[in-house]
């Protein structure tokens, strides 16, 4: 019997310790050693952790101005790129689950930009917002071509959500095609010969019947967008005059640009608080929705 | 009908390759002008090159390090994806066929480590990092990796254990096999479908990875592909005949690894998130 016990014990060991030593390391003290933190001017560099109790909080709530700027950037993002990114996803699959000839190149071509880093794809449109816009202006002669693009804070902010949803919504076109597969075809002819119109089989029958994609891709596009970090830096780096700057960049100036470390865990904890508050009530509100097929 | 329905798809079908064109433009403005001279660059950025200065490319390799930097973006994602592969099936297995209280928990934890954005725990995982000393080395940059990808990895793996059939592993052991042997002989080859979501997954968010490693690696010697691109990016701003060639040596590894194998690519994702 003994011997038994501790083979259990031996083999827990073996096969779930590594993972329990990398998860413990990396997430579980960094984050309790962040709340701690949190409390402290820590400065990253001196080892002097002065305790200020809810000082950090209070500054960020009554005196800075700029984290709830980019607050604001951040909520006016992530609306229009969850939008945007589902609505462009769903519909490339929409017409992808059609009989055409291309669809695999398609689906290809659709997906390639989310495979690519969103550091280099936004130094990439860094180049054609820049250059290539304006050649294209010179060209056809277009306004929007020849907007100052990146150099004010409307520009700026469209260029982002632009280049977001040409990076992303080619992930959601495949969570909605698989999901979209799998809506039988007898429905769909048995309301075709009902006499339903495209938009009543797409309300009524699509919408509901793939509503567990719609989750996934929501909770997925809320999640990128709320956290966008690589993109915003090499595209517009914040600027100008901060007026593009998401969270993420903002708690990341604050520790290594001013190096308030202290300051930085409170506003990445207040974050952390906003990110899962935001995920449960999605997750929530769209889960009723789902019905069984 | 036939033939209306078949019209209409003709409609759809061109209506889709003119956005397709739309998706591609980026990459078209990104290597035709790799090539031309900065002139024509500035006279005419949408036009197809006149002439294709390949040495564009040879000096971005050189000026940008990018040696080094493939060497250590290959090192760090293979090893890092083969350690996650391995150590969330290891886990995953165990949790689900020892199902104790202790490993329910852990598997909640890891399911909720998944909320959590990586600024919240940036900071003092650095900290973590320097008091053990990795800090400013590869192994930092492996353990910080592995923390961070495990859980999803063991949360996915984790469904999927649950529908290989217990009948088999008791045969092996009936027949001798420890416990280990049946997990590396008989569990770990019918992963292999969840396994290749797992690859997929991890190897194109390490390899594409800026943050992490900018805050890890300084050693210029260290510098992943997007940290070398990222800091040639800044010293050569506006010279676009350097830092386009350096832009396309940077995304044209994952396109041709996208391309040869975009089936598994795109379903392992699709795998991926429907489970998630």
């Amino acid at each position: 019997m003994r011997s038994r016990k501790l083979s259990h014990y031996g083999q827990q060991f073996f096969f779930v310790g590594p993972a329990v030593l990398f998860f413990t390391l990396v997430m579980i003290i960094p984050f309790l050693m962040g709340m701690y933190y949190s409390f402290t001017d820590w400065n990253g560099v001196s080892g002097e952790v002065t305790w200020v109790g809810f000082d950090n909080f209070a500054k960020i709530f009554s005196g800075d101005p700029d984290f709830w700027k980019s607050f604001w950037f951040t909520v006016r993002f992530t609306v229009l790129g969850v939008v945007l990114t589902n609505l462009v996803g769903f519909f490339l699959a929409y017409f992808l689950t059609k009989p055409l000839k291309s669809r695999n190149v398609l689906r290809t071509v659709f997906f390639m930009p989310n495979i690519i880093g969103g550091l280099l794809l936004g130094f990439i449109w860094q180049f054609i917002f820049i250059k290539g816009f304006s050649t294209l202006g010179d060209m056809t002669g277009w306004s929007f071509f020849q907007l100052p693009w990146l150099g004010d804070a409307t520009t700026g902010f469209w260029a982002i959500v632009m280049v977001f949803v040409w990076q992303y919504s080619g992930y959601l076109m495949v969570i909605y095609i698989a999901s979209l597969s799998n809506v039988s075809k007898e429905v769909l002819e048995a309301a075709e010969i009902d006499g339903a119109s495209h938009f009543q089989v797409l309300r009524s029958i699509i919408a509901p019947l793939i509503m567990p994609a719609v989750t996934v891709s929501l909770f997925l596009a809320i999640s990128w967008s709320f956290k966008m970090f690589d993109l915003n830096l090499s595209l517009t780096k914040g600027g100008p005059f901060k007026s593009t700057e998401s969270v993420a960049l903002n708690i990341y100036n604050e520790a290594f640009l001013n190096n308030r470390y202290g300051l930085g865990t409170a506003k990445a904890l207040l974050f952390f608080v906003i990110v899962a508050i935001i995920s449960l009530i999605q997750v929530r509100i769209t889960k009723s929705k789902e019905v069984e097929a | 009908m036939e033939t209306r329905s078949r019209g209409r798809n003709f409609v759809i079908e061109i209506i889709m390759a003119l956005v397709a064109l739309v998706f591609l433009a980026p990459f078209y403005f990104l290597f035709a002008n790799s090539v031309k001279s900065f002139g024509e660059i500035l006279s005419n950025a949408a036009s197809w090159p006149s002439k294709f200065n390949w040495d564009n490319y040879s000096k971005a390799w050189e000026l940008a390090r990018f040696s080094e930097a493939f060497r250590n973006s290959a090192l760090i994602t293979i090893v890092s994806v083969i350690l996650i592969t391995l150590f969330s099936a290891m886990a995953a297995y165990k949790m689900v066929r020892s199902n104790t209280k202790f490993n329910r928990i852990l598997l909640m934890l890891f399911v909720m480590s998944m909320v959590v954005p990586f600024q919240t725990i940036m900071i003092p995982v650095l900290k973590v990092v320097n008091t053990l000393g990795v800090n400013n080395s590869i192994w930092g940059l492996l353990l910080t990796n592995l923390g961070l990808s495990l859980p999803l990895a063991v949360f996915l793996f984790h469904g999927f254990v649950k529908s290989v059939p217990l009948e088999i592993e008791e045969a092996a052991t009936v027949d001798g096999c420890n416990p280990i042997t049946v997990f590396f002989r008989i569990v770990l080859p019918l992963l292999k479908p969840m396994m290749m979501t797992i690859i997929v997954l991890n190897a194109l968010a390490i390899w594409n990875d800026y943050l992490l490693p900018s805050l890890i690696l300084q050693n210029p010697s260290l510098r992943t592909i997007p940290l070398a691109t990222y800091s040639f990016f800044g010293q050569y701003t506006k010279q676009w005949d350097m830092a386009l060639p350096a832009l396309a040596i940077g995304i044209l590894p994952i396109v041709i690894f996208y391309l040869l194998l975009q089936r598994y690519i795109v379903e392992g994702i699709a795998a991926g998130s429907v489970k998630g």
